[in-house]
C-alpha cells in the first residue's frame, strides 16, 4: 500500500514537474500541441476518404509513413549503444546519457507504431493483430514478428527506467537484481527489432532492391549511427539549457560509436553499390533509378545524393580526430549525419524498393500534403512525449524532485 | 514440373484432413435448418448442452468473449432512444459483423450467420437480394490456367468482362487483368506497355496477360500478419475482405503485380452490381482492403469457366482442373511448349504461358 502511495507521490510529482517550466518551454509544448492537432485534422480526412488521399498507389504500395517507421525503429535500437556500456560494462561514463536514451526509445517507438497504425488501410480492424483474440500469423509473418519485438521493446524501455527514477525518486539504491536481468534482455531485444523490421524487407524475393543479405547489418550500422548521434545533439541542449550535468568523456564516447558506426554504414553502402553498378542486372534497375534516375524519372536523385554528401561530409569530419572533439563541429556532424541517415534510410529505401513495378512499370512517388502533415504530426508526438519523458528525469537526477512522505 | 506439383498436391491432400471432411453438416440440436432433426442419438435439454459443454481453454474464453460482445451489442442498441427498431436491428448487425471471426476459423454455422447478415444489410441498404455463396473447394480439383500468346489480340474483353463480374471499384478503373503490349523480337516487359489507348492488335507487336497466378506457393500469404489471406484446397488464393487490415505487406510480397487496394471506397453503379457472389470472391469490399482475382471463385466452384475465358473472342485463354487428366489445361499442358514467368523465385505460378 505504502508503494502505491509512493507511485501516486512519483506521478504526480512528475507531472507537476511536465507542466511547469519557462516561456520557451512552454512555447515548444505549444507549437508541438498545434502540429499534434493540424496532424489529426489531416487523420480525420484520411480516415473519411481512405488513403487515396496520400500519395500512394498501386504500383507504390509504401510511402511516407513506413519510411519513417524504419528509420524510427533504428533510433529506437540505438538506446543499446547507452545501455551496454551503462549497465553490462559498468562503464560510469554513460550513466548521464542511459536514461536520456531509453526514454528517446520510448518515443520513437510510440512513432513507429502509430507510423504503422496510420499507414493501416482498416485502423478499426487492428485488433486482428492482438494474439489470442485477433489471428496472428507466426511465426510466418515477419510482421507479426516485428508487432512482438517492438511491443516487447516498448515495455522493457519504460519499465527499466521507471523502476530506476522511482528508486531514485525514493532515495534508495536500485536493486540490481530487478532491473538487470531486463537491461540483459532488453540488449538482445534491441539488436532484435531493427534485424526483424530489416528483415521484413529482405525477405521479399519480389523486390530485388530489399531482397539482399547485407540489409540487416546495414541497418543496424545505419541506427548505430543516427540514433547516437541524435543522443549527442540531445544531451548537448540538455546540459546548456538545464542544470543537469553531462561530462565532456559522455559526449566524447557516444562521438566514438557514431563514428565507428557511420564508418561501418559507408563501408557497406560502397559494397551495395558496388553490385549494383560494377556488372548491373535486371535487378540494379531500382538502384539506378534511385542514383541517376530512369527513363526520365529522377525524382528522387537529388535527395538521395544530398543524402550521400551528408553522410560522407559527416562521416570525415568525424572520423578526423581534431574536429571530431570541438564540440560545434560535433554538433554539425551528428545533425548531418541523422539527415543523411534518414534520406537514406527512409524514402531512400522504400520507394526505390518499388520502381519499377514488377512488370518494369514505372510510377513516381510523391507525397501529399495530408501525408506530409500526418508526418510531421508523429514527429511533434514523439518530442512533446520524449520532452516530458526527459523534463521528468532530469528532475529526478538532479534531486530536485524528491519523494516527501 | 506439372507431374511434381500434382503429386506435391497428391500428398498434401493424403496428410492433411480434407476441408470437406469439417464441412459435414451437424445442425442437429441447433434447429437451423428446414427439416426435423435425425439424430438418433438421445437430445441433451439445454442445460446439459449450454453448461456442460466440453471446452478447452481456447474455445471457452471465445465464448466468453463473444458472449460478452453480443451483449455489449445488444446494450448499445437498446439504449439508443432516437433510433426505430430497424434502425436498432441494424446496429445490432453492424455490430456483430464487426466482432467475427477470421472466415478460416468460421463454423459452417457461423458462416451461414455472417451471410444472413451480410444479406440483410444490403437489402436493407438497397432493396435488392444479393446471394453470397460459401460453396466449399470440390474434391480433387486444382485449378489452373494457361495463356496463348498466339492467340491474344488485346482487346481487352476480359478486362472489362473481369470488371464487371467481380464487382470492382469504377471510380479507380481497378482491374485485376493487366494487357501488356510488347514489340515483337523480345520477351521482356521492361518496354511493354500496359495502359495503351489505340487500335489493337498494334503492328508488330504482341500481347500477353497478367494476373493473379494463384502460385502454389503464394509468398502474400506467407507475410499477412492476420491470416486474412490464404490459399484453399482447390488452389485458389483468396482473401477475407473482413478481416484484412490493410497493411498491404502482401502487395509489396507479391512478385506479379497481382494484388489490388482499395484506396478509396468502392463504387459500382446499384444497376450494375453482380448479385451472384461468393463470400471470398465478388461480394462487395469497402475502402482499406486488398482484393485480387479469384479464378471467379463464384463462378469455378459452380462448374463454369472465369468470366475473362468467357469473354475472350480468341479462345486464349484456357481453364480447368490440373487432376482431370481430360481436362483442357492438361491437354495444353502436356502437347504445348508452356512456360511461366519469374519461376527462379520459386513460387510455382499456376497459370502457363504458350504459343501455337
Amino acid at each position: 500500500m505504502g508503494q502505491i502511495r509512493a507511485f501516486g507521490r512519483f506521478f504526480k510529482g512528475g507531472l507537476n514537474a511536465a507542466i511547469r517550466g519557462n516561456t520557451a518551454y512552454h512555447l515548444w509544448m505549444g507549437v508541438l500541441t498545434l502540429l499534434m492537432l493540424a496532424a489529426t485534422y489531416a487523420y480525420s480526412i484520411q480516415i473519411k476518404e481512405g488513403l487515396i488521399v496520400t500519395g500512394m498507389n498501386d504500383r507504390i504500395s509504401w510511402g511516407l509513413y513506413i519510411s519513417n517507421f524504419t528509420f524510427l525503429v533504428g533510433v529506437a535500437a540505438a538506446a543499446v549503444m547507452l545501455i551496454l556500456p551503462t549497465y553490462i560494462l559498468k562503464d560510469i561514463n554513460f550513466k548521464h546519457a542511459v536514461l536520456i536514451g531509453e526514454g528517446l526509445a520510448v518515443a520513437a517507438l510510440l512513432m513507429c507504431l502509430a507510423f504503422v497504425v496510420i499507414d493501416l488501410g482498416g485502423p478499426v480492424r487492428a485488433w486482428h493483430l492482438i494474439p489470442v483474440i485477433g489471428y496472428f500469423n507466426f511465426p510466418d509473418s515477419m510482421l507479426a514478428w516485428d508487432v512482438i519485438v517492438l511491443n516487447g521493446y516498448l515495455f522493457l524501455n519504460i519499465t527499466i527506467p521507471l523502476y530506476i527514477l522511482f528508486c531514485h525518486f525514493k532515495g534508495i539504491e536500485p536493486n540490481k537484481k530487478i532491473y538487470l536481468p531486463g537491461v540483459f534482455i532488453s540488449v538482445f531485444w534491441a539488436v532484435g527489432i531493427h534485424l526483424v523490421t530489416a528483415f521484413l524487407y529482405a525477405g521479399l524475393p519480389a523486390r530485388p532492391f530489399w531482397n539482399s543479405s547485407l540489409l540487416g547489418p546495414r541497418f543496424l550500422a545505419s541506427a548505430f549511427a543516427a540514433g547516437p548521434a541524435l543522443i549527442i545533439l540531445i544531451l548537448e541542449f540538455i546540459r546548456k539549457h538545464t542544470d543537469f550535468k553531462v561530462p565532456n568523456t559522455t559526449l566524447r564516447k557516444i562521438a566514438m560509436i557514431v563514428t565507428v558506426a557511420a564508418q561501418i554504414n559507408l563501408i557497406m553502402l560502397f559494397s551495395e553499390l558496388f553490385k549494383e553498378f560494377y556488372a548491373p542486372t535486371h535487378h540494379s534497375q531500382s538502384a539506378i533509378y534511385l542514383f541517376f534516375g530512369l527513363e526520365g524519372n529522377n525524382s528522387l536523385v537529388p535527395w538521395i545524393w544530398t543524402g550521400i554528401i551528408f553522410n560522407v561530409v559527416a562521416t570525415v569530419m568525424l572520423t578526423v580526430h581534431f574536429i571530431r572533439q570541438n564540440f560545434t563541429y560535433l554538433t554539425l556532424a551528428c545533425g548531418l549525419l541523422f539527415i543523411g541517415i534518414w534520406i537514406e534510410k527512409g524514402l531512400g529505401l522504400i520507394v526505390p524498393g518499388f520502381i519499377p513495378g514488377p512488370w518494369g512499370k514505372i510510377v513516381e512517388y510523391q507525397p501529399s500534403w495530408v501525408e506530409i502533415i500526418i508526418t510531421v504530426g508523429v514527429w511533434a508526438l514523439g518530442a512533446f512525449v520524449f520532452t516530458i519523458l526527459a523534463k521528468v528525469a532530469i528532475a529526478i537526477e538532479t534531486g530536485r524532485l524528491r519523494d516527501t512522505p | 514440373m506439372l507431374f511434381d506439383l500434382l503429386r506435391g498436391k497428391v500428398k498434401v491432400n493424403d496428410f492433411l484432413p480434407t476441408k470437406s471432411a469439417t464441412k459435414k453438416k451437424d445442425t442437429c440440436g441447433c434447429g437451423k435448418t428446414s427439416g426435423s432433426c435425425q439424430s438418433k442419438s438421445k437430445p441433451k435439454d439445454g442445460y446439459e448442452q449450454v453448461m456442460n459443454k466440453k471446452m478447452n481453454r481456447r474455445a471457452s474464453f471465445s465464448a466468453i468473449t463473444k458472449g460478452l460482445l453480443t451483449g455489449a451489442g445488444m446494450a448499445q442498441a437498446a439504449c439508443s432512444t432516437t433510433s426505430s427498431s430497424e434502425d436498432r436491428r441494424q446496429s445490432q448487425l453492424k455490430w456483430e459483423e464487426y466482432f467475427k471471426k477470421n472466415y478460416q476459423l468460421m463454423t459452417p454455422d457461423e458462416k451461414q450467420a455472417t451471410v444472413e447478415r451480410l444479406t440483410a444489410l444490403y437489402e436493407k441498404r438497397t432493396g435488392k437480394h444479393v446471394n453470397i455463396g460459401t460453396e466449399e473447394a470440390r474434391e480433387n480439383v486444382l485449378y489452373g490456367y494457361a495463356f496463348n500468346i498466339s492467340k491474344c489480340q488485346g482487346y481487352m474483353d476480359c478486362v472489362n468482362a473481369c470488371v464487371e463480374e467481380n464487382n470492382q471499384d469504377r471510380s479507380t478503373q481497378m482491374q485485376y487483368i493487366r494487357i501488356h503490349e510488347i514489340e515483337n523480337g523480345q520477351l521482356s516487359f521492361e518496354d511493354a506497355e500496359d495502359t495503351f489507348f489505340h487500335e489493337v492488335p498494334a503492328e508488330g507487336h504482341f500481347y500477353m496477360g497478367t494476373q493473379c497466378y494463384h502460385c502454389e506457393n503464394p509468398p502474400c500469404v506467407d507475410v499477412c500478419p492476420v491470416g486474412a489471406t490464404w490459399q484453399e484446397e482447390d488452389g485458389i488464393v483468396v482473401i477475407d475482405y473482413d478481416w484484412c487490415i490493410g497493411c498491404r505487406y502482401c502487395m509489396a510480397a507479391c512478385p506479379y503485380d497481382g494484388r489490388r487496394f482499395n484506396w478509396k471506397e468502392p463504387e459500382v453503379p446499384e444497376e450494375e452490381v453482380n448479385l451472384v457472389q461468393h463470400y471470398l470472391g465478388n461480394r462487395m469490399r469497402k475502402k482499406g482492403v486488398m482484393e485480387k482475382c479469384t479464378f471467379c471463385i463464384q463462378r469455378s466452384r459452380n462448374g463454369k469457366n472465369p468470366a475473362c475465358v468467357e469473354a475472350c473472342p480468341t479462345g486464349a485463354r484456357v481453364f480447368g482442373n490440373l487432376l482431370d487428366p481430360d481436362s483442357e489445361i492438361r491437354w495444353v499442358l502436356e502437347n504445348k511448349k508452356v512456360f511461366r514467368l519469374k519461376e527462379e523465385l520459386g513460387t510455382e505460378p499456376k497459370f502457363w504461358y504458350f504459343m501455337d
